[in-house]
């Protein structure tokens, strides 16, 4: 089921793309479980600056990662206009907080390049690869194996 | 392939089931109370772990497994008695079986010179068993019709009048008195009960027959009766050995489908009888079934926020209607909760086993006696419980009982005796541990503290703070490491063990007396009573269990230490002062003492601080869910609930926020080990 969801044709994937800080990032369409509105986030103690907190998601303690604040951008102001992408990565659920969701992109192999090596920016260690379109936009790919390294580098202060 | 692999691990599951019944049935076999059916069992659990071996080609296991049913099949028909030379061989046969199948489940090899120990041992049974001189055993006969009923039990008739339900007494709790003081069979006299139309509710019409198993005596099972003897027709007889004559109404109280049995509390599940009833179940489902639950709890106490707000309280309707779905709610809860609880029997089965060999090692005569087995904890608990309870007997085996010469110079039995029990009090479950032995060696424990530099020579200690030393890392009262208990596990990590559940230990030893350790226990790892506490914009929840009191102190009570220690003055006590706002840092600047409350509490390691927090919310009982599971530890935090508005509300874990904030003598003592 979910591999006919991620893998519908040989060397395409389905991807849902959305915005933070007006560039365009996508994240495989298989990870993600569900879409949410912000909604006030319970603050954890000791927790790094690009955690917001954690959130009832149907009785489950969910961490919200301020993808922004991870990138290297400026930390999210969240309001209800925000999004929260559940993603399930590694037996984890976790909210990745973004601006908003444009919508759902099939990508080609073919279109994906790799990253140029940018030196010192801090997003380039969690990107996997970068889709062009014909009509010059391209698609950041999220690396949520960077992002969210094991419990211990993920959640430690 | 897959298939038979599910059968294997299922051979292996009804295995440990059959394990179990063979090691309870050994144990009944030695007491005087056991009848012919036990060995029956004993012999059946046996020979179906020899059909199971047969199927899956373990030849090794095969064999042994027959030569044991053999020399049960000789007990069985009493060619050979289960005497004091033969019950120790089927103790060691019984747990080298145990042994044998874990090997055969981890496909690793068996250990081949106890095995053919074990069958030259029982070789010689059979060989003994077989001879001419079966008629010599008869005796085990006569111990059969001992004229003592008082050893095997009662019979008895009860049947409540009108009077003992308008009194206020329940029958029920009656039964569950009568039942903690040894195996019963409760039987409905159904023929008593008149039919439908005859009925009248003001005239009862339960009658039980009950069949006490118990070593108690008569004025015992009567002080059970006696606020209710006025009201009720009793008889109690001592039982006639002949069980056989109430298996027919067992039966028939199976067959016979009746609303009104469900008054009647399930009979304690005798080894003899057959179990009521029962399915397997993945426990995957069963936490499912305990998650989802949750949820409706915390959605009650949602809906019933909204209508507050919403200003519905007024329709009766609504809160009549809130009011019965809060109470369904509650009652589901408990109801998972008990389908994930079991007798504690299991864990106690196994300690059997482990004081046998703890006993072997030291060479120690010991006896094993336990009671409350029936008392039930959280599944998840009963496994995690093994570890320490294991390591705690072997301790009191190797360091609480002295050695046979001392004790006869005591003046003691040669004997010692290990006590394990377990029962429910208040709400938790507390385990005890103890032992007849000499009690803690004070001056001793304190040298060995100070050789290891945990303590400084000449402090300050009171017996009972020498007592906790035990529980310091790197602390073992022995000299020399000794086979059994010199294993790197100490009672530090015991009592870690048991604090990871919820639960703390206690140390209580009376000189020449013996030693006794509680294990005060939640009874579920699902739920906590908590306290609710503001701080700053966001709610905790502080286990009710740590604090022991909360205060609005005067400022005459107040004091500093140095620039920014503060304590509290409390009856005489100097307790250090928590900023819990900044010990979880979220602020930086001290909040002013005069504003908020100070909630003191006491940690396991019997430390205590008074924690300062913006205000006191509510108390209530919250569903405790991991953080860890998608996310990692908080420090200071050991779970998280959700609250009635939906949100998150962390819970704090008292010992580790004392232990962080402060660097008193224990916590330096421990660092230094």
């Amino acid at each position: 089921m979910l591999q006919s969801i991620t893998h519908n044709s040989i060397g395409k994937n389905d991807v849902v793309a959305f915005k933070l800080a007006g560039q365009d990032f996508c994240i495989d369409i298989g990870l993600v479980r569900e879409i949410r509105g912000w909604a006030p986030a319970t603050v954890l103690p000791h927790a790094p600056p690009y955690i917001k907190g954690v959130i009832n998601l149907r009785g489950a303690v969910v961490a919200v990662v301020d993808l922004a604040a991870r990138l290297g951008f400026a930390p999210t102001e969240p309001s209800p206009r925000h999004v929260i992408i559940i993603v399930l990565y590694d037996g984890k659920v976790v909210g990745l907080l973004a601006e908003l969701v444009s919508d759902i992109v099939t990508i080609d192999d073919a279109q994906i390049r790799a990253v140029p090596d940018i030196a010192s920016d801090p997003s380039r260690e969690f990107i996997s690869g970068m889709a062009t379109f014909d009509d010059g936009r391209i698609l950041r790919k999220i690396d949520l194996a960077q992002l969210l390294p094991g419990t211990e580098g993920f959640s430690s202060c | 392939m897959a298939e038979m692999d599910e059968l294997r691990d299922l051979f292996f599951v009804e295995c440990d089931e059959l394990l179990d019944s063979l090691a309870a049935g050994l144990r009944q076999m030695e007491t005087p109370c056991h009848d012919k059916e036990t060995v029956h069992a004993v012999f059946r659990a046996v020979h179906s772990v020899k059909g199971g071996a047969a199927a899956f080609g373990l030849s090794v296991l095969v064999t042994f497994a027959h030569r044991f049913e053999t020399v049960l099949d000789l007990i069985r028909s009493d060619r050979a008695a289960a005497d004091q030379q033969v019950m120790p061989v089927m103790h060691r046969c019984a747990d080298c079986l145990a042994d044998l199948i874990a090997a055969a489940r981890q496909d690793s090899p068996a250990d081949q010179p106890r095995v053919d120990a074990l069958l030259a041992e029982l070789d010689r049974l059979i060989g003994g068993g077989g001879s001419d001189d079966a008629v010599a055993f008869t005796p085990i006969l006569l111990d059969f019709a001992m004229p003592e009923g008082d050893e095997s039990g009662f019979t008895i008739r009860f049947t409540p009048h009108a009077a003992l339900y308008r009194s206020g007494n329940d029958p029920l709790a009656l039964l569950v008195a009568l039942q903690k003081l040894g195996d019963m069979t409760v039987t409905l006299q159904q023929d008593a009960l008149p039919s439908l139309e005859d009925w009248t509710a003001a005239e009862p019409a339960l009658q039980w027959h009950i069949t006490l198993r118990t070593a108690a005596d008569l004025s015992e099972v009567r002080a059970v009766f006696e606020f209710v003897v006025d009201c009720c027709d009793l008889e109690i007889a001592p039982i006639v050995q002949d069980d056989d004559a109430f298996t027919p109404i067992v039966i028939d109280f199976d067959a016979v489908p009746d609303p009104v049995p469900s008054n009647a509390p399930a009979a304690a599940p005798s080894p003899t009888a057959e179990a009521t009833a029962s399915i397997r179940v993945n426990l995957d489902r069963v936490d499912r079934l305990m998650n989802m639950i949750g949820e409706l709890v915390i959605k009650e106490a949602m809906l019933s926020r909204i209508i507050q707000t919403a200003g519905l309280a007024q329709d009766l309707d609504v809160t009549a209607g809130l009011d019965a779905i809060r109470q369904l709610a509650g009652e589901i809860q408990e109801s998972v909760m008990a389908i994930r609880a079991q007798p504690l029997k299991l864990v106690f089965q196994r300690m059997h086993r482990i004081l046998r060999e703890a006993a072997d090692a030291t060479g120690k005569p010991v006896q094993l006696i336990t009671t409350g087995e029936q008392t039930e904890v959280d599944k998840t608990m009963i496994e995690r419980l093994m570890d320490p309870l294991t390591h705690m007997i072997r301790n009191s085996v190797d360091h609480g009982l002295e050695d046979e010469v001392t004790r006869q110079r005591r003046g003691k039995p040669l004997q010692g005796t290990i006590t394990l029990s377990a029962a429910h009090r208040s709400g938790r479950v507390q385990i005890e541990v103890s032992d007849d032995g000499g009690g803690i060696d004070r001056p001793r424990v304190r040298q060995i503290a100070e050789d290891r530099g945990l303590i400084l020579p000449g402090t300050q200690l009171t017996p009972s703070e020498i007592d906790q030393l035990l529980f310091l890392p790197g602390f073992s009262s022995k000299a020399e490491v000794s086979a059994i208990s010199g294993r790197g596990v100490g009672l530090d990590v015991v009592r870690r063990e048991i604090m990871a559940l919820g639960g703390r230990v206690m140390i209580t030893s009376v000189e020449g007396k013996g030693t006794t350790f509680a294990i005060t226990l939640p009874l579920t790892l699902a739920v906590l009573e908590g306290m609710l506490v503001q701080l700053g914009d966001q709610t905790m929840v502080l286990p009710i269990t740590s604090v022991q009191e909360t205060l609005r102190p005067a400022v005459s009570e107040l004091h500093r230490l140095g620039d920014s220690g503060r304590m509290i003055s409390n009856r005489g006590d100097m307790i250090p002062i928590i900023d819990l706002g900044r010990a979880f840092a979220m602020r930086d600047t001290p909040t002013p003492l005069e504003d908020g409350v100070l909630i003191v509490v006491e940690t396991d390691s019997q430390k205590r601080a008074a924690l300062h927090v913006d205000g006191i919310v509510d108390q209530r009982q919250v569903v405790i869910k991991s953080i860890e599971e998608n996310y990692g530890r908080v420090a200071g935090v050991s779970a998280a609930t959700i609250l009635g508005d939906g949100q998150i509300a962390l819970i704090i874990d008292p010992e580790e926020i004392v232990l962080a904030s402060g660097s008193d003598r224990t916590r330096s003592l421990a660092a230094s080990a």
